[in-house]
């Protein structure tokens, strides 16, 4: 057997390092100069498919949402109709799986259809609180000087507001008193709730703005307004996420309240925020009515809760470091 | 920094006059008969009626009865509310019984949810972070007025251990209990906070930097994490401090705390003009006085952050 | 009247009948018993901040009338069953229902050691009606001839236009009242009126000592008074937090304290006054949390009671409604009355806490009838009722997609009956009901006077004085104070006067009657139920029983 040094020496090496054109090497340095790099959002998605934590949380919404919408596909029994006090407080009985309520309309059908209001107050109230109030406050974080004392102080008045007060003088509008629907509820709910999340908001770009790699974008010559939207922004996230998702079922049982004062959803619209503020007058005798409504809500919150982690989890650019 | 509080606190004046205006129009604006409402189903005479608007200068138009506001303001003369009874003499009782409610609220929510908050992002997945996330879900989904009378029955009256209600005898000891319940609500928000501020903040160079320079965990964790943690958690609470200021209709009511909850809302019902902005004016001052506080912890916590411009 | 719009108050009723057939527990562990127990001792009872300063003539809600009540004193009072009964009236006379004298007893003393003489009496109503002072309770002089000039009003037109009026009294007291000396007053109504006496023991017609009239606003503050009970010191009556009465040791009237004193705490909810008396922290509360209900006999058995007092509901119909007008209106009022189960109701939603009603007054009053001609009306009979309304659907078509709205506000407890209508009307009528919640009673109050609520509106009347015109008159006659619905019927309007001029209390009942029988015919409102009052105390006391208006005999409580 010839040794290793024999064959080395028998042969004539021209390149210590094979040609570069011979090597996926080339393939792998190219910059390729003018592809969009992979976005913070694209490069979440890619994460996000893969979590667990997001499949499920996300299947758990898409039901809710045809629950919300095709109430008609789980149950016949109509939620608002033939409610019979003689049925009072009836517990489970065949095609009444949950009972009755105190008014003696089904349980199960109220909570079915009591889906839609409910989960559009949350969530569309959540989205209006996050454009106005992330946006104003992450103006007033970023650019500091007049441009926040502006907003932080009008938030300051809408925040003295009391709820009912706002509530008494939005429903009484003329074009909201003729025509009460969830969408009154989420305009008072946005009107009062949007300064906490303006100020959760600022205090994270505050916190932000100083960091080396905005130093970094600005200096490369980045815009303020890009800096701040691609930026500052994206990394103030998770405060942001907590408060929206939490504020989610925060805003659901506020439509009780609302409704519980006579300035929320008229009797005909079915909630859940409706039946819980109902349910408080049997919490003696029957606290199980107020149970059925008060799990669905926690059901919702949960799986936006678990959404909003996973989100985060995905966002968060410190994490991609591993 | 002086300059900086000065020119802050002066920032109170434009706020303070928006605040009372937008306010007393709303209420201006509000339906119902404000006098009519203090007869229910039998109505006095139009005399009567027209002599009760007189003293409340309810006859004059928004601008008179705003302009009336203000200058009686400025003499320190905040009037009288539909029962007669002098409206600074109802702030004074007031105030002072949510102040203690509020600060002892917000001790309860700061210490449990910064705590539980702090554990559960450092075990992040574990037992005992999935155990808070249903607690925290819990007291989101039951509704106030169910917490407060659980509560209320089981602590304050089947087991003995506090005073199921308030009345007039208000002090630390017997705010125990509607303390508590608004603390957990806000609890859940700032657990949820501090835990993902923490979560964020666990990985941070800083912290690989404080734990390789051989600091000790508890010291890596409470000086490191937990203080750069505490931004949005600090926020959260100041904005929530105005907010327990503001009251608590529900709870104040379950245990019968004579606070400013009961007041405004009563008040707003009743239409009474006077009395609800000036609960709001106070309002407004404290709001102002919390972000402000809260602006300078800021830079506390975080050195990076500066003022001085 | 005294209103109680508030849940606190009106989260509780029942029935003379339960109590009668004694499935009410009213009272039945201490009514019996003449406890021995300490009669010094200071009863703690359930109360809330009242709205005015406590001037009898002032005081036109619950929460202060209890207290008023127990500081004065007047001509007149009403024992338990709501007969009225002369005080410090010597004697009442008329001829003619118009005129009267009045004989003040002489010897009785207001607190701070002044007398009380017919002069107390003369100037304290010539104060309260006078509409300058603005007085709650003005209205209740009405009657007396002259006080039109004293609330005289005129129209004043602003810069911007606007008129508004302001008062401008062209006398400063009646003419029809008069001080003839001492211990005599004469008094001229400006029509005969048979069952005026009755009313003067209603707070507005309480004797002032001279110095309430010097300083009203500070003797509202500390009144000093001729009743049963005086204020514990001055500033006993802490805002927001309690009054504290003690026992008027000179009081000789036959009221007489059981107890040393009653301390009224405030409470702006019912509930936590529940649990204090769970926990023993307050002797008695007179109003329920809706949500006990159900569980306060068996939470204090022997310890609570369940009463029918002189006050209803009903559900109004505005008579510009045009759906109701004519004859298919007549017809859909009926089919309307008779789709509402008011005993299942008044049981499944009350627990048996009001009584289905019988007629448009209350049993509490004298001269209640049960079986007015045409009552049947108020019958729950859903196949009659269906068939009425078809009918009337006949005679003129409901409008396709109408949803019939039912007024309430929201700070009363109502929602959960006028769901229970509303369900009624639906599933018995086949149309769309539904509740109309209002956070603001006075938004209620506004649209009904201007005549713009769209649908029906509940509606509840407190008797003032146990009187059965007292809630006819007021309420239905045309044009009265409270007639906001704008019902008119001169056969009905000519009845109530015929009652009124009559010369006995049984000849006037039987006008009433009579009214009543058109009033069933026309139906310009749904007579839904009879208020009752449920009480709890607590073990530390006994001897709880409520009066003729709901109100608790404070007076009778004593200590164990």
């Amino acid at each position: 057997m010839k040794s290793r040094s024999d064959m080395k020496s028998n042969r004539q090496i021209e390149h210590y390092v094979a040609p570069i054109d011979e090597t996926p090497l080339l393939a792998t340095d190219t910059l390729k100069v003018d592809a969009a790099p992979l976005s913070l959002w694209a490069d979440a998605w890619r994460k996000l498919r893969r979590r667990p934590l997001f499949i499920i949380s996300a299947l758990m919404i898409l039901l809710l949402l045809v629950v919300a919408f095709f109430p008609g596909l789980f149950t016949q029994t109509p939620p608002n109709d033939n409610c019979q006090l003689g049925d009072s407080l009836a517990g489970p009985s065949a095609g009444h799986p949950l009972g009755f309520t105190f008014q003696g309309c089904d349980i199960y059908s109220r909570v079915i259809h009591g889906t839609q209001a409910s989960l559009t107050v949350g969530v569309v109230s959540v989205i209006f609180v996050l454009i106005i109030g992330v946006t104003l406050g992450a103006l007033a974080g970023f650019f500091g000087g007049w441009v926040d004392t502006v907003i932080a102080r009008i938030g300051d008045i809408f925040f003295a507001l009391p709820l009912v007060l706002g509530a008494l003088v939005v429903t009484q509008l003329p074009f909201f008193r003729e025509n009460k629907s969830v969408f009154t509820v989420v305009m008072v709910i946005v009107m009062l709730g949007w300064p906490q999340m303006a100020r959760i908001t600022r205090g994270a770009v505050i916190e932000v703005r100083n960091a080396d790699f905005v130093t970094a974008a600005r200096s490369l010559g980045v815009s303020k307004i890009g800096t701040l939207v691609r930026h500052v922004v994206p990394n103030a996230l998770a405060p942001i996420i907590v408060l929206a998702t939490m504020e989610l079922g925060v805003f659901i049982v506020t439509e009780a309240t609302l409704s519980f004062l006579g300035i929320g959803l008229p009797g005909s619209i079915m909630s859940w925020g409706n039946d819980i503020s109902a349910a408080k007058d049997t919490l003696r005798t029957n606290p199980e009515v107020l149970m059925f409504p008060a799990t669905a809500l926690s059901i919702t919150v949960l799986s936006f809760i678990m959404l909003g982690d996973a989100l985060r989890d995905a966002l968060d650019p410190k994490s991609r470091k591993r | 920094m002086t300059q900086y509080i000065l020119r802050r606190l002066l920032q109170v004046i434009p706020v303070f006059l928006g605040t009372t205006l937008l306010v007393y129009f709303m209420v201006f604006a509000l339906p119902g008969d404000p006098i009519r409402a203090l007869f229910g189903d039998r109505p006095p005479s139009e005399a009567v009626i027209a002599a009760l608007r007189q003293q409340y200068n309810l006859d004059q138009p928004f601008w008179v009865q705003y302009g009336l506001f203000l200058k009686n303001l400025f003499t320190f003369n905040l009037g009288v509310d539909f029962t007669g009874q002098p409206i600074a003499a109802t702030l004074g009782r007031v105030f002072p019984v949510t102040a203690m409610l509020a600060v002892e609220a917000l001790a309860i929510q700061a210490v449990f949810g910064v705590a539980f908050g702090l554990i559960a992002g450092l075990r992040k997945g574990k037992i005992f972070d999935s155990t808070v996330l249903v607690a925290s879900l819990v007291v989101i989904a039951v509704p106030t007025f169910v917490l407060g009378f659980v509560l209320q029955l089981v602590v304050g009256v089947q087991l003995g251990w506090a005073k199921p209600t308030v009345g007039s005898n208000a002090d630390w000891g017997t705010l125990i209990l509607p303390a508590a319940v608004l603390g957990l609500v806000s609890f859940a928000y700032v657990l949820r906070l501090t835990r993902a501020s923490v979560i964020e903040n666990m990985n941070a160079d800083y912290v690989r930097t404080a734990t390789a320079k051989g600091l000790s965990r508890p010291r890596v964790v409470l000086a490191h994490i937990l203080r750069n943690s505490m931004i949005p958690v600090v926020t959260y609470l100041g904005a929530n401090l105005g907010g327990l200021m503001g009251g608590a209709i529900v709870t104040e009511g379950i245990f019968n705390v004579p606070g400013v909850g009961q007041k405004l809302y009563q008040a707003v019902i009743r239409s009474e003009g006077p009395t609800v902005v000036a609960i709001v004016s106070v309002l407004v001052l404290v709001f102002v006085a919390a972000n402000l506080l809260v602006d300078l912890l800021y830079a506390w916590l975080d050195p990076r952050i500066r003022y001085e411009k | 009247m005294r209103f109680s719009r508030t849940s606190k108050a009106l989260g509780l009723l029942a029935v003379a009948a339960l109590a009668l057939t004694g499935c009410g527990s009213a009272g039945s562990g201490s009514s019996g018993q003449t406890a021995a127990g300490d009669p010094n001792k200071i009863i703690t009872a359930y109360s809330n901040e009242p709205q005015h300063p406590l001037l009898p003539s002032n005081t036109n809600e619950v929460y202060g009338g209890r207290v008023v009540d127990l500081l004065f004193e007047g001509l007149t009072s009403y024992d338990a069953n709501g007969k009225s009964v002369n005080a410090l009236a010597q004697s009442i006379d008329t001829s003619d229902g118009q005129n009267y004298t009045i004989k003040v007893k002489s010897g009785a003393k207001f607190t701070n050691g002044e007398a009380v003489t017919a002069k107390s009496f003369v100037d304290a109503w010539n104060f309260a009606a006078l509409s300058t002072n603005a007085q709650a309770s003005s209205s209740f002089f009405e009657s007396i001839e002259g006080y039109d000039a004293v609330s005289a009003t005129k129209k004043v037109t602003g810069a911007d236009g606007k008129s508004t009026s302001t008062p401008a009294p062209t006398a400063q007291t009646m003419s029809g009242l008069v001080l003839k000396d001492d211990s005599t007053i004469t008094v001229k109504l400006a029509q005969p009126e048979a069952d005026w006496p009755q009313r003067l023991g209603y707070s507005a017609f309480m004797p002032l000592p001279s110095d309430a009239l010097k300083d009203p606003k500070a003797f509202g503050e500390n009144p000093i008074g001729n009743g049963p009970y005086k204020m514990a010191a001055k500033g006993a009556w802490q805002h927001d937090s309690q009054i504290a009465l003690v026992k008027n040791a000179d009081y000789q009237g036959t009221r007489t304290p059981k107890n040393g004193g009653v301390t009224f705490k405030f409470y702006t909810d019912p509930a936590p006054a529940y649990t204090d008396i769970q926990a023993n922290n307050l002797d008695v509360t007179d109003v329920l949390p809706t949500n006990a209900l159900k569980t306060y006999t068996t939470d204090f058995p022997d310890h609570n009671l369940n009463k029918a007092y002189a006050g209803n509901a009903t559900l109004n119909i505005p008579n510009y409604l045009p759906e109701f007008q004519g004859d298919a209106g007549k017809l859909r009022r009926q089919a309307i009355s008779m789709a509402i189960n008011r005993d299942e109701i008044t049981k499944v939603v009350f627990n048996g806490t009001r009584i289905a009603a019988k007629d448009f007054t209350s049993p509490s009053v004298d001269g209640y009838n049960a079986n007015v001609a045409g009552s049947d009306v108020l019958k729950f009979d859903a196949a009659k009722a269906k068939d009425l309304w078809a009918k009337a659907d006949a005679m003129s078509p409901w409008p396709a997609g109408k949803v019939l709205q039912l007024a309430y506000n929201t700070d009363g407890g109502n929602k959960e009956w006028i769901d229970a209508v509303a369900n009624n009307l639906k599933n018995n009528l086949g149309i769309q009901a539904e509740g109309q919640p209002f956070a603001k009673f006075a938004e209620i109050l506004n649209l009904r006077k201007a005549k713009t609520l769209p649908g029906f509106t509940r509606a509840g009347w407190q008797a003032d004085y146990p009187s059965l015109f007292n809630f006819l008159g007021p309420v239905l006659q045309t044009g009265a104070s409270a007639n906001y619905e704008g019902y008119s019927n001169p056969d009905f309007d000519k009845l109530l006067k015929e009652g009124l001029a009559s010369k006995s209390t049984d000849d006037a009942n039987k006008k009433f009657t009579q009214a009543q029988e058109i009033l069933f015919k026309d139906l310009p409102n749904l007579p839904l139920w009879y208020q009752a009052r449920q009480a709890v105390w607590s073990q530390n006391v006994t001897n709880v029983d409520s009066g003729w208006n709901g109100v608790l005999l404070y007076y009778n409580i004593t200590a164990k």
